[in-house]
């Protein structure tokens, strides 16, 4: 038996460091050495679709043509694009209500969306709400993750995490392959883009809210800031920004703070002073 | 701890569920088809139902129906669990008075997921 199948690494560390160094470069994420076991997993459909065997002939494929399309799938592979409707419920709610508080037209953008589960959760919420449709600019650095979420189609497993069954039904047409689509009006309300927080300016204009949900930790400390100065810089005076769950700015940013409006929620520095409501949902 | 009853013909089914179920801390308790649920409900009320269509004796939509003439303390959240996974299914499963509705095959996390949109975990 292989030594993959008893499930101990069998990537070499020269394959390991060029496929770090990659991902680093690519979307400023580290992976310690320690943890280099992860990419045997992770890469391994890449390696059967291309019909190779082993992690060493990636790599000299990879180095032979220079070729930018696979150094593309191979950071793709390597991302963590978890994700899921209404995931941590409480705050995406919390999310709508602020926006709807904004003057119209309010502007949202959900950066590192993955394949598009969290800007449909606050389409369908600001749908439901009636009035005029805020714009929703979505990004993601993977370009493979974009054409997913572009076209708005889920496995039976992803569709039933998180989304409760009465929006499916509203939202969602069933189609071939156990495979259900989100209407194309939904869709439609969102502008997808492919986008790196690391090295891009954020998208023209300013932002009522901004999501930047579990990706932040993924990155080296000093990207990270620089990261929140440019999401700082990328909100209106009274917009808010949402991490992930257990994600902070403090420490990490002198120009946000926590949002005295929600709790959960940054604001800039200096945010003009209207806490009318305070919402409570984390 | 809140309490599930797993209404499936299936005792392959009945296993995955309440091994999941056992982890987001249910105490569970089973039943082969739709008459025997409505027994167990009559002797203790399950916090939350989850609910297989195809059961011999009494289906889920028939046991569903069945609820809704009980005099119970509260009314259980049901949740359909089946492989009828087509749009007619649900609609008419959410009409009848299902609270959600779970697409066999399901993993831990849409199952969890599930029952903190109903509001029992
Ligand atoms: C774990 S997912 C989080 C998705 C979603 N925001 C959520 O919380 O459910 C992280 C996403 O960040 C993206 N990502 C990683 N590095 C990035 C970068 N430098 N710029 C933009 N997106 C990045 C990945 O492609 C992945 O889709």
């Amino acid at each position: 038996m292989s030594a993959a199948a008893h499930g101990q690494p069998t990537i070499d560390a020269g394959s390991a460091q060029v496929f770090a160094a990659l991902l680093e470069a690519r979307t400023g994420q580290r992976i310690a050495a320690a943890r280099s076991w992860k990419f045997d997993a992770a890469l391994k459909p890449l390696l059967q679709s291309l019909g190779l065997d082993r992690v060493e002939q990636l790599t000299a494929r990879l180095m032979e043509r220079h070729d930018t399309a696979l150094a593309d799938r191979i950071v793709d592979s390597l991302l963590n694009q978890e994700t899921s409707f209404y995931r941590d419920a409480g705050v995406i709610e919390t999310a709508a209500k602020l926006v709807h508080e904004q003057p119209a037209p309010a502007r949202v953008w959900c950066a590192a969306c993955a394949t598009g589960q969290e800007p449909l959760s606050l389409a369908m919420l600001f749908a439901e709400a009636g009035g005029p449709m805020p714009e929703i600019v979505a990004t993601d650095v993977s370009a493979a993750a974009i054409v997913r979420a572009r076209a708005g189609s889920y496995s039976q497993f992803e569709i039933q995490r998180g989304l409760p069954i009465r929006r499916m039904m509203q939202w969602f047409e069933s189609a071939p392959n156990d495979q259900w689509v989100a209407q194309p009006k939904l869709l439609a309300t969102i502008a997808y883009r492919r986008h790196n927080l690391v090295t891009d300016p954020a998208p023209a204009g300013l932002f009522d809210l901004i999501l930047c949900r579990n990706v932040l930790f993924y990155l080296a400390p000093h990207l990270r800031e620089q990261v929140l100065e440019r999401l700082a810089a990328a909100l209106k005076p009274s917009g808010v920004l949402l991490l992930g769950a257990g994600e902070t700015v403090i420490g990490q940013s002198e120009r946000l703070r926590p949002c005295r409006r929600a709790r959960g929620f940054y604001e800039r520095v200096g945010a003009p002073d209207t806490p009318e409501r305070l919402y409570t949902a984390r | 701890m809140k309490t599930c009853l797993i209404v499936d013909d299936s005792k392959v089914i009945r296993k995955v569920a309440r091994h999941i179920l056992e982890t987001l801390d249910f105490t569970v308790s089973e039943a082969g088809d739709g008459r025997e649920a409505l027994t167990a409900c009559r002797a203790s009320c399950p916090d939350v139902i989850l609910l297989d269509w195809n059961m011999p004796v009494m289906s889920g939509m028939e046991f569903l129906r069945a609820l809704g003439g009980e005099p119970l303390p509260a009314r259980p959240k049901v949740v359909f669990c089946t492989t009828e996974n087509g749009m007619a299914h649900i609609r008419a499963a959410i009409e009848a008075g299902a609270d959600e509705y779970v697409m066999k095959p399901f993993d831990r996390e849409t199952l969890q997921s599930k029952l903190q949109i109903v509001g029992v975990a």
